[in-house]
């Protein structure tokens, strides 16, 4: 079974840990799953908020450490908060 | 929703062929994770192909290293769901994903690898990860046996 997809026919990130920085200054990190009409479509999204405690970077590198907290089993992110996304797994090496 | 049985059986088997004991059931975690010693890994495997199909083939690989765990065991997400959540009560501090694996020495966490650690990766780059920890924490058969 290894290297089985069990939902082929999806985009390149479909099932890859992402991080999509917003143009409200929030950052959000999930499990990619879809583009829809509304927006990025995550599962199991953390959100991080700029006017809390930590900075983006001290909250990446927590994420990648201990895993995301999720704040949202589902999140559609509207295309227009859309500013930049990437893998997590590029941010760290 | 578990997937049918027939649907992930090769998956657990890939596990147990690799030398990893299952663990489906809540006492049977806390028989094996309840009181360690020495290094264990934790496989918490996953039907999701996009990281588990590397993940699986990247611990085999791992598992070829001199320096190894003393015990690997596995439970699965998303089909053993209560054995999976007494699982994760040992890493706690970790957010649960699957699949991830996690390394004890003693009891204590010593390493960990996420799915974000994994998806997107092949099985080598992953199994590189894992043999730079099995060289840290764990020790080889033979330096075990010269040390005794």
């Amino acid at each position: 079974m290894s290297g089985h997809v069990f939902h082929p026919g999806h985009e390149d990130l479909h099932g890859i840990t992402v991080v999509l920085d917003g143009v409200s200054g929030r950052t959000y990190v999930g499990r990619y799953h879809e583009r829809t009409d509304a927006g990025l479509l995550l599962h199991d999204v953390g959100v991080h908020d700029p006017t809390g405690g930590l900075t983006r970077e001290e909250y990446l590198k927590r994420t990648n450490k201990f895993g995301i907290r999720a704040d949202h089993k589902l999140l559609v992110v509207p295309h227009d908060e859309v500013a930049c996304l990437v893998r997590l797994n590029e941010v760290f090496g | 929703m578990p997937y049918s049985e027939m649907m992930v059986k090769p998956m657990r088997e890939e596990m147990v062929a690799m030398g990893a004991q299952e663990l489906r059931t809540v006492e049977q975690v806390d028989a094996e994770l309840g009181d360690q010693r020495g290094t264990t890994l934790v496989f918490v495997n996953s039907v999701c192909g996009c990281a588990a199909g590397n993940a699986r083939p990247a611990l085999r690989h791992a598992l070829k290293h001199t320096a190894k765990p003393d015990r690997v065991v596995t439970v699965f997400a998303g089909q053993d769901l209560p054995a999976t959540a007494r699982a994760r009560q040992y890493f706690a501090d970790y957010q649960p994903s699957s699949p991830s694996i996690a390394l004890f020495k003693d009891g204590e966490v010593v390493s960990f690898l996420h799915r974000h650690q994994i998806e997107g990766r092949g099985p080598e780059a992953v199994a590189a990860e894992l043999v730079k920890a099995f060289d840290q924490f764990c020790t080889a058969p033979e330096a075990s046996r010269a040390a005794s």
